[in-house]
């Protein structure tokens, strides 16, 4: 029998499981300088296998294990494939960083190191686990794993009370999204007589209501995966909270299985699109996206304001889906498979780009011990490596090319773009708004990320002493320099990955892109026509090097030679200190003035005259207010009620069962012929 | 893609290079003679870059390699944007591999080094600039990119060479949809250049200034380049300006008397401009920075506006 790419998936995902469990027995010391070079290098192969299985049609396999007469069913098709290149490509970045940043870990807390070791490789392996399940069973064994797995990561830190009460708010979060899932499934499963298992539910649709159910019930538990509006509070609490490298685990890769989830019930399980899903979509989507730049410019905690931008990204993926959702269901398939070729780059994108931020986050931390951003400062000077690294990070976040994230936010505007021609003549009108919110979006991103930059590596050290800092040792540097090069390449190369994604689009909407957009060579990006629009990155990274070069060696030509140092000007004020920079609050100002009404903000300005001023500015998230907690003053309030019953007697509960039993009885010879 | 379009893409970043401290001087004139003072000469923004390039250049102590970067990236990224613009003729070869959206991600990156640079040394100012600068940009971005898109969607394509030969194809008619884009790209060429109702370009005042905030530190010829980038920056937005809305005479051909006359008509819509743009900032007076959002959040909406009236319109 001869190796197929879902076997070799299956060997992977059975050595991340075996290694995690070595990792218990094996000292911490060696547990990390080889356990997790091996996990990086079984990512990279699953990276390989994945782009094995881009390449042909969909395997399947059952595995004797589970319940009786429910076996695993695993099937590895061109969306999985692609997910699971996504996964080992950031994976194997991430975990040859991890393998440097535990050091200190592995050092002086052994016993947590090891479990840390067990579940950073078990939540791998779930992820890779969702991607390649074939039933409903197995799938939720895989999220349910991958959502305990990740829980216990984020509470790896569990002395802290914040951090356990972030754990607590995603573990909770998590399983109003399962709970969401189970009935989905089961509406997808009604009247179908089966096994819960994908190939049935393929052959079996829904119609009308129930149909549109079950696409709200996915939405609801993918979309508190994913930290759609409103399910998103838990995604600023818990990401953050976590170790570096599973911060960057979680943001890069498991936000996309939200996505992975969504694109296999909808496109895949579930008929027909109706024309509102996708409006719905993209509105949410849209909102979320604004929702959650707005909030990542006023953050002042440097992994709290990528957190929120990874929300701003789900957003705008989502609204992308939304959009092939639109134009799929109107049978617009070229527009559909432009929007879906957008959406899943951007995935792709958001991986690298996100891992890379999230892991320079982590080395700012780890030297500094130092999350708040009005405390740092200047780090550029110490860290060189890891500023030029997050360089490209943030450049490719904030959307400018030559870099990755632009790609795909100019397919994603191609696709608002591409005169749209639904069979709702109100949502062609509405739909550029979806465009404006998307430039909006993208503008206020980069005032995020210059935020974030300047203050945390520009300027001068607020209050640190850089001289005790130092920078990242080489597997940082490999696992750093990977995410970099990823968004460089990806950035350069659009039309190579855009038919590497032609398989995906072909079998979700039936059309693909990567005919008509490498159609002028590798060099150029054509989505519809050269004459509709074009681009082209390597190119346009080129004339940029020549222009600068130009510059510099026309300047350098008649240079006269004469330059020095010397203390900054600043307009001639001789008593400026590092205090008097912008803080991370100051650099958001602006943004909080102008949105204050949108923001529940609460801030407490000192009076001219108060000789120890204090200033202090919280924002609060609006929604936590009008959603949650009603929610929680409903539960407590139920609590209350329950709470009568109880009274701690041993002889009132034998009466409840008492009683209990005796309605059964009456219930079952009632109804009993 | 002839060498001889190569030339001409190439002769257009050096002449809009040459021009564009020109184009400094001529509004400048006009500003002083409507303020009734005695106006400079023409070429005083060249004598100017003159002597900078020539003087010594002092870098703060606390400046990392990023602030000497910045002002040689900043002035190749104004020169290539200049270059890809249809100035003169719109056969350009490098017009396929950059349309509108990949412009504005250009200049948003000229933008964004700055704004890092201006942080760099850990000043007050530096900061305050850049937070000024990344304020105006984060609704005039937008904004010029829906100009962009409504323009792009009457003419079907994103490429700038064929949004302006698609009106020439259809000769002249007038969009409603135009006009309202064409009041936001007023407003937002007016905040993106430092000009008058949002920035002042001759205050070194710390209410007002944004700017100047942020190269307040260089000197010597890292300011001469960072001028000279920013006078670049004028005469993109108004090449940008009459591509869009004026493209009468923009040619499509390489013949050389039609090359000529676009030349010509070119440097007379600058003229006449240049002037227009004097007296707007004559008349107009400097707003409160808070005021800023208000005006940027309307050009915005207008944008927005012009969209969906040719949606509204067109369908």
């Amino acid at each position: 029998m001869s190796l197929r790419p879902l076997d070799l998936v299956g060997l992977i995902l059975i050595g991340w499981g075996g290694l995690g469990l070595l990792g218990l027995v094996v000292p911490a010391r060696w547990g990390r300088c080889l356990l997790f070079p091996l996990i990086t290098g079984l990512s990279v192969l699953m990276a390989g296998a994945g782009l094995w299985a881009l390449q042909g049609g969909a395997q399947t396999l059952v595995l004797p294990m589970g319940l009786p007469g429910m076996p695993f069913h695993l099937r590895l098709d061109v969306l999985s494939a692609f997910f699971l290149t996504l996964l080992g490509l950031a994976g194997s970045g991430i975990s040859a960083y991890a393998t440097g940043y535990f050091r200190h870990m592995a050092e002086t807390r052994a016993g947590d190191f090891q479990r840390l070791i067990l579940l950073y490789a078990l939540f791998l392996a779930s992820m890779g686990m969702v991607l390649v399940a074939d039933d409903a069973y197995f799938f939720m064994v895989a999220w349910e794993g991958m959502a305990l797995s990740s829980y216990f990561l984020v509470t790896t830190d569990h002395e802290i009370p914040a951090i356990r009460e972030a754990g607590f708010l995603y573990l909770l979060m998590a399983h109003l999204g399962a709970i969401a899932l189970l009935l989905c499934f089961g509406l997808l499963q009604s009247g179908a007589g089966g096994d819960y298992a994908f190939a049935t539910l393929r052959h079996h649709s829904l119609t009308g209501f129930w149909s549109s159910m079950t696409f709200l019930l996915a939405l609801i538990g993918f979309g508190a995966k994913a930290g759609l509006l409103p399910l998103h509070s838990w995604l600023p609490e818990a990401h953050p909270a976590a170790p570096s490298p599973v911060s960057a685990l979680m943001s890069g890769i498991m936000l996309k299985m939200a996505l992975y989830g969504l694109l296999r019930v909808l496109f895949d399980l579930l008929g027909q699109p109706l024309w509102w899903w996708g409006a719905l979509l993209v509105g949410l989507g849209s909102l979320t996206a604004l929702f959650g730049v707005l909030f990542a410019a006023v953050q002042s905690d440097i992994k709290r304001l990528l957190a929120w931008s990874s929300v701003e990204n789900m957003g705008l993926i989502l609204s992308g889906l939304g959009l092939t959702l639109l134009f799929h269901g109107a049978g617009q398939e070229t527009v559909a498979a432009l929007a879906l070729a957008a959406v899943l780059y951007h995935a792709l994108n958001h991986a690298f780009f996100k891992g890379l931020l999230f892991l320079g986050a982590g080395s700012v931390l780890h030297a500094t011990t130092e999350r708040n951003m009005a405390k740092l400062g200047g780090l550029i000077r110490v860290m060189p490596w890891v500023a030029g690294l997050s360089l490209i990070g943030i450049l490719s976040l904030a959307g400018l090319p030559p870099f990755n994230g632009f790609v795909s936010e100019w397919l994603l505007l191609q696709a608002y773009l591409l005169r749209p021609d639904l069979p709702q003549p109100w949502l062609n009108m509405v739909l550029p708004l979806g465009a404006a919110v998307l430039a909006l979006v993208g503008a206020l991103a980069g005032f995020a990320m210059v935020k974030f930059y300047g203050i945390v590596f520009l300027g001068q050290a607020r209050g640190l002493v850089l001289g005790e800092v130092h920078d990242i040792g080489l597997w940082e540097r490999f696992g750093m320099g990977w995410m970099a090069l990823g968004c460089v390449l990806l950035g350069l190369f659009p039309s190579s990955v855009i038919l590497q994604l032609d398989t995906v689009t072909h079998a979700l909407v039936g059309q693909g892109l990567g005919a008509s957009a490498a159609r002028h060579g590798w060099l150029w990006v054509t989505p519809v026509a050269a004459s509709r629009a074009s681009y082209s990155p390597l190119i346009l990274f080129a004339v940029i090097m020549v222009s600068v070069g130009l510059t510099f060696l026309g300047v350098r030509r008649f240079f006269h030679g004469r330059w020095r140092r010397a203390p900054a000007w600043d307009c001639g004020y001789p008593f400026q200190t590092a205090r008097m920079q912008d803080s991370a609050d100051g650099f958001g100002q602006p943004i909080k003035q102008i949105f204050e009404s949108f923001f529940g903000l609460s801030r407490e300005i000192p009076s001219p005259f108060d000789p120890h001023p204090h200033y202090h500015s919280e924002v609060r998230d609006p929604l936590w207010a009008l959603c949650y907690l009603p929610l929680v003053r409903g539960v407590a309030r139920l609590v209350k009620v329950v709470g009568v019953l109880q009274q701690g007697r041993i002889s009132n509960y034998l009466l409840f069962s008492f009683t209990t039993l005796l309605a059964l009885l009456a219930l079952v010879t009632g109804t009993r012929p | 893609m002839t060498l001889v379009n190569w030339l001409l893409q190439g002769g257009q970043e050096i002449l809009g290079i040459l021009l564009a401290p020109l184009l400094m001087g001529w509004v400048g004139i006009w500003r002083a003679w409507l303020q009734n003072r005695q106006a400079p000469p023409l070429i005083q923004p060249y004598r100017q870059l003159f002597k900078l390039f020539h003087k010594e250049v002092v870098i703060a102590e606390t400046a990392s390699p990023l602030l000497r970067v910045t002002p040689y990236l900043l002035f190749g990224c104004m020169g290539l944007t200049a270059s890809l613009i249809p100035m003169v003729i719109t056969d350009l070869p490098l017009a396929g591999a950059v349309d509108v959206i990949a412009l504005v991600g250009l200049l948003s990156l000229a933008r964004v080094f700055l704004a890092l640079a201006a942080m760099d040394v850990g000043t007050a100012f530096g900061s305050l600039g850049a937070r000024r600068e990344m304020l105006v940009s984060f609704l005039a971005e937008p904004a010029l990119l829906m100009v962009f898109f409504t323009v792009a969607s009457l003419n079907a394509s994103t490429s700038l060479r064929f949004m302006v030969t698609g009106f020439a194809a259809r000769g002249f008619y007038l969009y409603p949809s135009l006009a309202f884009a064409g009041v936001a790209f007023l407003m937002v060429l007016l905040a993106e250049n430092g000009r008058i109702p949002v920035d002042n370009p001759e205050t070194h005042l710390e209410l007002t200034m944004i700017h100047e905030a942020m190269i307040l530190e260089y000197s010597g010829r890292h300011l001469a380049l960072i001028e000279w980038a920013n006078a670049l920056k004028l005469l993109i937005y108004f090449s940008l300006g009459f591509a869009l809305f004026l493209p009468f005479g923009l040619t499509d051909s390489l013949q050389g008397w039609e090359i000529l006359r676009a030349l010509i008509l070119f440097l007379l819509k600058l003229t006449v401009m240049g002037a227009g743009l004097a007296v707007l900032e004559t008349i107009s007076a400097k707003q409160r920075l808070f005021r800023v959002p208000e005006y940027l959040g309307t050009a915005f909406l207008l944008a927005v506006l012009a969209i969906l009236l040719h949606y509204l319109l067109g369908s």
